[in-house]
């Protein structure tokens, strides 16, 4: 299962336990650089413990797991983060920091200067297209929609080489949401960054991905483009999930 | 060259250190130490009066600990509290058992303060009564003796049987409610000390104690071996009052403080004047200059111990937190250290620290250290793991977490932590009088003392004030210092 061409992060035999449970694994998967890779599959299914491992938030019990080229280490782990941004569910904002502290939070650790922190602020604003009146404003004063454009902001703050997001929409009601969705595939196009998301709705997963990663019980039961996996399943499940989102309403 | 730097260092160091003089919390005890400091400092010495320290013990550790030099003390307590096995009648057994200790002791002033029973002068002359025996050809006497005294072995049991008295009406009553039923005339008689200010007062007669039933309390002045090499003129002065005070005239004295308000230092004063011709400057300072020193005390007390409390809460507090068998280590030894009675901690404290402003900064540092900690770790654990790993899924490294987002997000728990202290604090310090630190608790313990309200309140409200006060403090720095959005809980 390796794709053809770079890869942003590659994972072997990768095994994931908690407390003698197998989570995830084991698994094999390549995540190919500049493209958008979907994790799909209901939940339990591993897809946020992958998205993790990749960030190093957790370690692997088992395998080998390369990120950027580089092999994730207690040592390395910090550094490889601020290369790879991440955006979680409810946006993860901290509440004390106002939009754009939160999104200088990284760049000022960094000691840039503050004209070059405000013009990143600003070009990043206009590409999440969040009005800058509403930099000033804490996360408690933000929609939800809003709180997830300025995670977007905080997560691209140092232009990372990979952006990994974790139900980046599913806090969101409808409207909100497929505009959002609207937006996203949009920034992602634009910047051509390799992209990892996590979803277990399968019509964002037509909507962003080139490349979707199906999972279940933590072991990858089918990728590549969802037309593939249309067309021709692997097994019962695939079918039976894909199934599953045409009769839903 | 090497001679004047000696000379200079000489100058610092060997100036002659002050006599200082200790009394314990009560009144007899603060004019006997002020007449004490006050003959030492005619003498020429350079003296100091530290007044109403706590209680025995306290005193007994400071002189041996060299905090004191001086302070008086009763053969009785010397007997049976400090020198187990000695007996108070025997002076030189006594003084033995002292010089063991690095203690002299004054001959014995003039009086013994014990137990006696009073009758009215009036009835006494009438009915011819002089000593203790006397009261068997009195069966029909009604006695109202304090609780306290009806509970003693040594009390009124013992009493009874070595004089064989006859009495059957014997009530037990509150000490003051005695007084009071003596002059209505429901009860003939009462125990008291021989030389409470009452005496005068009501116009008691006491009773001698003919067949010596009552331990021998003697007042004496106890003095550090090494003070008449340290300061001839001052142990020349504390040796020369003895025998110089008889029982008529510590009543009278003690009479003048407690019933015409007048301040110990001035009865001493005029005592020593009239008597020993020894002229000495009673320092008046006004009720508005009084009070401000106690707050300044009292403010230094407070100041100092939160602010080394916070400089060792909060990093423990973050430790506790993050590694959360040390945090049971912390939480738990703070924990017990709050259970300590705050007395005994300033009493434990004094041989370490000594007496004054150190020990009640200690203890009300060791005392802040537990809810400062508490609402460090709660603060800390009470982020929600989705920030906590948002913070860390940024790469920033673990203090540049802690720093940025972990503490700003507990600091509405810290600050509450550190009020919580800062309150306690302004309250607890006020137990500092007791040894010697000052602040409100000094009126407070005088008013207790002389049972006067008006002193009392110029410790307790000024006390009770500046708690509203930090209230205040604290809900505005709450309001500078965290964010809008972290207000009224997350």
């Amino acid at each position: 299962m390796t794709a053809h061409g770079p890869t942003a992060a590659s994972l072997v035999g990768v095994m994931k336990r908690y407390g003698g449970a197998v989570a995830l694994g084991p698994i094999d998967l390549d995540v190919p650089v500049g493209r958008t890779t979907v994790l799909l599959g209901p939940s339990g299914c591993g897809k946020s413990t992958l998205l993790r491992l990749i960030n190093g938030l957790i370690a692997p019990d088992e395998g080998t797991l390369r990120v950027l080229g580089e092999g994730v280490t207690p040592a390395s782990v910090e550094a490889l983060r601020r290369r790879v941004g991440y955006v979680i569910q409810e946006g993860g904002l901290f509440p004390h920091l106002s939009a754009r502290q939160n999104v200088a939070l990284l760049p000022r650790w960094l000691r840039w200067e503050t004209p070059r922190i405000d013009a990143r602020v600003a070009e990043l604003a206009a590409l999440a297209r969040l009005p800058e009146a509403l930099l000033d404003r804490h996360p408690g004063e933000l929609s939800g929609g809003q709180r997830q454009r300025v995670a977007l902001m905080r997560a691209l703050a140092l232009d990372p080489e990979m952006l990994l997001l974790d139900e980046p929409l599913g806090a969101l009601d409808p409207m909100v949401r497929a505009e959002l969705q609207r937006d996203l595939r949009e920034v992602f196009r634009t910047l051509g960054k390799t992209v990892v998301l996590v979803t277990h709705d399968l019509r964002e997963a037509r909507h962003f991905g080139d490349l979707v990663v199906l999972l279940r019980d933590g072991r990858v039961v089918q990728r590549g483009p969802l037309s593939a996996l249309e067309s021709a399943p692997s097994e019962g499940f695939v079918r039976d999930f894909l199934d599953a989102w045409r009769e839903a309403p | 060259m090497r001679g004047a730097v000696l000379l200079a260092l000489c100058a610092l160091g060997c100036a002659p250190k002050a006599v200082r003089v200790g009394s314990k919390n009560f009144t007899e005890g603060v004019i006997l130490g002020e007449v004490a400091a006050r003959a030492c400092a005619a003498g020429g010495a350079v003296t100091e009066h530290r007044r109403q320290l706590g209680g025995t013990a306290v005193l007994w550790r400071a002189l041996r600990s060299g905090e004191i030099d001086a302070y008086p003390e009763y053969t009785g307590t010397l007997a049976s509290e400090l020198l187990r096995g000695v007996d108070a009648r025997d002076l030189r057994g006594m003084r033995r058992a002292l010089a063991r200790e690095g203690v002299a002791m004054t001959a014995p002033l003039g009086f013994n303060n014990t137990y006696a029973i009073g009758v009215p002068e009036a009835l006494a002359s009438a009915r011819g009564l002089r000593t203790l025996s006397d009261l068997q050809r009195e069966p029909g006497l009604a006695l109202g003796l304090s609780h306290e005294f009806l509970d003693r072995a040594d009390g009124w049991a013992g009493l009874r049987a070595r004089y064989g008295l006859p009495q059957r009406d014997v009530r037990g009553m509150d000490h003051d409610l005695a007084y009071r039923a003596l002059s209505s005339g429901a009860i003939q008689a009462t125990d008291l000390y021989t030389t409470d200010a009452e005496i005068a007062w009501h116009r008691l007669r006491v009773l001698s104690d003919d067949r010596e039933y009552f331990p021998e309390y003697s007042a004496v002045l106890l003095y550090r071996a090494d003070l008449p090499r340290r300061s001839p003129s001052c142990a020349r002065a504390l040796e020369s009052l003895g025998g110089s005070l008889d029982a008529a005239t510590m009543i009278d004295l003690n009479d003048q403080v407690k019933r015409r308000r007048r301040t110990e230092s001035s009865v001493a004063a005029a005592w020593l004047e009239a008597h020993r011709g020894l002229r000495s400057a009673v320092a008046s300072e006004g009720r508005a200059e009084r009070v401000w020193q106690r707050t300044r005390e009292h403010l230094a007390m407070v100041l100092s111990s939160l602010l080394a409390a916070v400089l060792c809460a909060v990093p423990l507090g973050v430790a506790a937190a993050k590694r959360p068998r040390l945090g049971t280590l912390v939480l738990g030894a703070a924990g017990v250290l709050q259970t300590v009675p705050s007395l005994a901690l300033l009493v434990l404290l004094i041989p370490l620290l000594g007496i004054g402003a150190a020990p009640a900064v200690a203890a009300l540092f060791l005392y802040s250290l537990l809810p400062i900690v508490q609402n460090t770790v709660a603060g800390l654990r009470g982020i929600s793991p989705a920030l906590r790993e948002s913070a860390e899924a940024l790469g920033l490294p673990p203090f540049a977490r802690l720093r940025l987002v972990e503490l700003p997000l507990a600091l509405p728990s810290i600050l509450a932590g550190v009020k919580t202290a800062a309150v306690i604090n302004v309250g607890t310090a006020t137990l500092g009088a007791m040894v010697g630190a000052g602040g409100y608790g000094q009126p407070i313990l005088r008013g207790i003392r002389l049972d006067s309200t008006s002193t009392i309140m110029e410790g307790a409200l000024p006390a009770a004030a500046l708690a509203l006060l930090t209230q205040a403090l604290f809900a505005c720095i709450e309001r500078v210092a965290v964010p809008r959005s972290l207000r009224g809980g997350r």
